[in-house]
């Protein structure tokens, strides 16, 4: 979607007309405009997203209007009832336009195995970000029941929180608190806010069509050719794809940023340099952070003090102790955590694996936490050496790179035929033999790769110490007009856009 | 406060940067000099000095299929080629409004087999009959009415969001291009002479034209003898198989327009069929375009009965095995057309006018230096190469 031309058009006149309508009505223009772009993508988009915004706004209304009145055992019922039902309500359309046919292809294999006929696929729409906005609207259900925000009064102000047109592509999930006050005050031009979102804007286009579309296509390669690339080829697979998704996802992220800002709207950071992380729990505390917050806040809090956890907590005291006891809270909500985490990838059994696998990592990562205590006491100094420091993100981005290949080959049959060919099958020869030049990528477009990993890793590098962003705008002028420039040269002549360039194609075939 | 400075900075900037895309954008579009030239057509035309008498208008089977030098030559007739690659019928249609924006012609003449598509057929034909037209409404309007479904408009503005991949596969011919474009049509007719005879290529079947060949007298039974032409009888009658098949709705609407814009401008409409032997061109579109043209008193011109007159032989006369005339079939088209054209439609001579006296001298030279360079070509290689 923010690689199509239209996607472009829409962008820049939104933009221009953002600044000429009357400030007071800007918000109303914004909203407006989120809906052109979701009806553009579909005219049956919005339907979802207006149920489920009136459903979590009359909720949030009505549990507010308790504010004020005395708490009792009938009040808190009430509020819960109101609060649960709105949950059902918008959690039903999401598993119901995204999970159902997964539910049926898993009931048919037991009807099938049984002798019995199979039910028919159900052909649902899946409005585009749907799993973004029905996130953002529980948060927010939330924390108006537990008193964290105040609900929005205005109905249409708080459609277009739900609506805002970028974070519908790719996320973040926002959060009320954190959005609401720049997204509906005014906003005047203001270039060096401009030019900020448009730095930010182009950098992920950067991201997204010269570096992750690119390694993409080796992806897609390695991966439509499995049976002839494995062994070393799962490697390779494994850096490209670590490569595209980076890119990507981040990248999309920059987008989605750079627009809201250029328009004074600020939204959180959804990534910290996760691949300098030094074990998955950090990972997961810099990669997709919106989400990873989300699942923290909303559902393992939530899930550690319901009363069910806390039942089978206090039987864990009685018959195991106290030890088993402060963990059986924490792992099953972990469990919980990462197969809905799992599952909101996708609605397939790999990503419940997926998420499964990362949850049992973490947790034997804890469980291992005083060896490692007993290891560094026994070597001190040696975790604060470079090259420990490094084995660790090595470490880590390894670990991540094999749980990604659930992604990349499709199945969780073929994500462990393919992993344990690297055992099996790993040979130099073979990569001798067949090189990297049937992965459909030319020499420059390794070069060019290379070279787009470098800049984002010394970007990253940067950023550590200070917005590099920041720090530019302290350079001359000439250097900041050759970097943009560059950079738009670099996304228009090196991306990978459009149809491609066949000269076959233009041979005239003569009949 | 925006200070003269800064206005002056941010023009500078702005410029330098649309200088910089200018020149990344001529540096990855196609050149069409050397192997692939077939997307140069459209644009040699701007380069034109000197109006032209007749304006010929279609696809391949115009600019393979007719020679307007041998028509300067022979008859002293100005003619200029505005064909393209499966140029369809409504590309032809603005390609004439294009042309009409620089000359009004006596004659247009205009090839009918691409009437038998009705859609845009294929991204890259459309970019080689559009890229090269200057930009007019005429070429907005070129391009809408041929953009397949996944094709952009913004593309075409900016061509080198279409191209841009090229920069992975720049050659020296884009190099060597970069400034100048290479000539490489002799008033948009693309000469061959080498000669790919029907019987050494399985690219065409022509019994679908001349019928079986009769092995013991050796000898080509024409199955187009059985179809009246404008001089036999009114009436026609109607060759068996392939009734079914109709010309173009839209393609229709656009010979229409065709006929209309010359109508408005006082141009005298020809309309021919090459005898190319593929695509097929099948009885009942032959039909249509008969009864087309005597409603609308069109003279029609279907070269597949006058193999005889004009001597064409697919042996020695095509160079892709029937598929399109080489220079000696041309000459043969040309020297027909050339006829029907000072006679019927008193084509003036300009072999003695000094306007395009020297103009056409230095055409000359430049077609029978090709001719050497091919001739050369094929001692050296056996084919001709560059072209």
């Amino acid at each position: 979607m923010f690689i199509s031309y239209q996607f472009i058009v829409f962008l820049v006149s939104v933009l221009i007309l953002y600044y000429l309508v009357p400030k007071k009505l800007q918000w109303i223009f914004l909203l407006i405009a989120n809906f052109v772009f979701y009806m553009y993508a579909d005219i049956r988009y919005p339907i979802f997203l207006v149920i489920t915004t009136a459903v979590v706004y009359t909720a949030a209304r009505i549990i507010e209007t308790y504010e004020n009145v005395k708490i009792n055992k009938s009040i808190k019922k009430k509020k819960k009832f109101i609060m649960m039902t709105a949950l059902f309500i918008v959690l039903g359309i999401l598993i119901c336009v995204k999970y159902t046919n997964f539910i049926i292809r898993n009931f048919n294999i037991c009807l099938i195995r049984t002798g019995h006929e199979s039910i028919p696929f159900v052909d649902f729409v899946i409005p585009m970000g749907i799993s973004f906005y029905t996130f953002q609207a529980i948060a927010y259900l939330l924390d108006v029941y537990w008193g964290r925000c105040k609900a929005q009064k205005n109905f249409l102000k708080f459609l277009l929180f739900m609506s805002f047109f970028p974070q519908l592509i790719q996320g973040p999930i926002n959060r009320y608190n954190d959005m609401s006050e720049s997204l509906y005050e005014r906003h005047d031009f203001r270039w060096d806010r401009i030019r900020f979102g448009l730095e930010r804007i182009l950098w992920g286009y950067f991201k997204k069509l010269v570096i992750a579309d690119r390694a993409g296509i080796a992806v897609s390669a390695l991966a439509e050719s499995r049976e002839s690339y494995t062994g070393i080829y799962v490697i390779a697979g494994m850096i490209f794809y670590a490569v595209q998704l980076y890119a990507d996802f981040t990248g999309g992220i920059d987008i989605t940023i750079g627009i809201a800002e250029s328009m004074g709207i600020s939204m959180k950071e959804n990534f910290i340099r996760p691949f300098f992380s030094k074990n998955i729990a950090e990972y997961w505390r810099r990669w997709h952070i919106s989400m990873g917050t989300w699942f923290k806040d909303y559902v393992f809090y939530p899930c550690g003090i319901s009363r069910p956890v806390k039942k089978i907590t206090i039987f864990c005291k009685r018959h195991f102790g106290m030890v088993v006891a402060r963990r059986a809270a924490v792992y099953i909500s972990s469990i919980i955590v990462w197969i809905a985490t799992g599952i909101w990838h996708g609605a397939e059994w790999r990503f419940v694996v997926w998420g499964l696998l990362n949850g049992i990592i973490i947790l034997i990562s804890e469980e291992l936490t005083p060896l490692y205590h007993m290891f560094h006491k026994k070597f001190s100094g040696l975790s604060d050496t470079v090259f420990y420091r490094g084995f660790q993100i090595i470490r880590t981005c390894f670990l991540m790179s094999c749980l990604r290949l659930f992604d990349v080959y499709g199945s969780v049959k073929n994500t462990f035929k393919q992993f344990f060919s690297i055992f099996t099958g790993f040979t130099y020869k073979k990569f001798g033999l067949q090189g990297l030049e049937g992965l459909g990528l030319l020499p420059a477009d390794y070069i060019i790769l290379f070279c787009g990993v470098i800049i984002m890793f010394l970007v990253s590098t940067i950023n550590r110490n200070g917005n590099i962003r920041e720090k530019l705008l302290n350079k001359p002028y000439v250097v900041k007009y050759i970097i943009f420039t560059g950079m738009l040269f670099a996304i228009v002549l090196f991306g990978t856009y459009g149809r491609g360039y066949d000269a076959a194609q233009f041979i005239y075939n003569r009949f | 406060m925006y200070t003269a400075g800064k206005i002056i900075k941010a023009g500078l900037s702005i410029t330098i940067f649309i200088l910089l895309i200018a020149a990344a954008q001529r540096l990855v579009q196609p050149k069409y000099a050397d192997e692939l030239i077939e997307g140069n057509f459209t644009a040699e035309y701007y380069n034109e000095t000197t109006d032209h008498d007749v304006i010929i208008i279609g696809d391949c089977e115009v600019y393979e299929n007719i020679d307007p030098i041998y028509l300067w030559e022979h008859y002293g007739i100005t003619g200029y080629i505005r064909g393209n690659a499966q140029q369809l019928a409504w590309q032809s249609y603005y390609m004439l409004e294009d042309t009409l924006r620089y000359e009004i012609p006596k004659v247009v003449i205009y090839n009918v087999q691409a009437l038998m598509y009705d859609e845009p057929q294929k991204e890259e034909y459309n970019r080689m009959t559009l890229d090269g037209m200057k930009w007019s409404k005429t070429k907005y309007e070129a391009i809408k009415a041929s953009m397949c479904n996944n094709e952009s408009m913004l593309e075409y503005i900016f061509p080198v969001f279409r191209y841009h991949s090229r920069i992975m596969h720049i050659s020296k011919e884009d190099l060597k291009y970069y400034f100048k474009r290479k000539k490489v049509t002799n008033n948009g007719y693309y000469m061959r002479i080498d000669v790919l005879p029907v019987s050494e290529s399985d690219v065409a079947d022509m019994s679908w034209l001349v019928g079986d060949t009769d092995a013991e007298k050796d000898e080509i039974i024409d199955p187009w003898a059985d179809i009246e032409t404008e001089e036999e009888e009114n009436e026609i009658s109607l060759p068996e198989g392939n009734a079914e098949e109709k010309l173009g709705n839209l393609s229709m609407e656009y010979l229409d327009k065709i006929r209309n814009l010359c109508e408005e401008n006082g141009i005298k409409l020809i309309l021919i069929k090459a005898p190319s032997l593929a695509p097929v061109w099948y009885d009942s579109y032959d039909k249509q375009i008969v009864m087309y043209s005597r409603k609308y008193n069109l003279r029609y011109i279907n070269f597949y009965e006058l193999l005889e007159e004009t001597g064409i032989d697919y042996e020695t006369d095509t160079y892709d095995g029937g598929l399109h005339m080489n220079r000696n079939g041309a000459d043969k088209i040309s020297e027909y057309l050339g006829d029907v054209l000072s006679r019927e439609y008193e084509v003036k001579d300009h072999r003695n006018d000094m306007t395009y006296d020297k103009v056409y001298e230095q055409k000359r030279q430049f077609y029978y230096e090709m001719i050497d360079e091919q001739k050369k070509e094929i001692e050296q290689y056996g084919r001709v190469k560059n072209y």
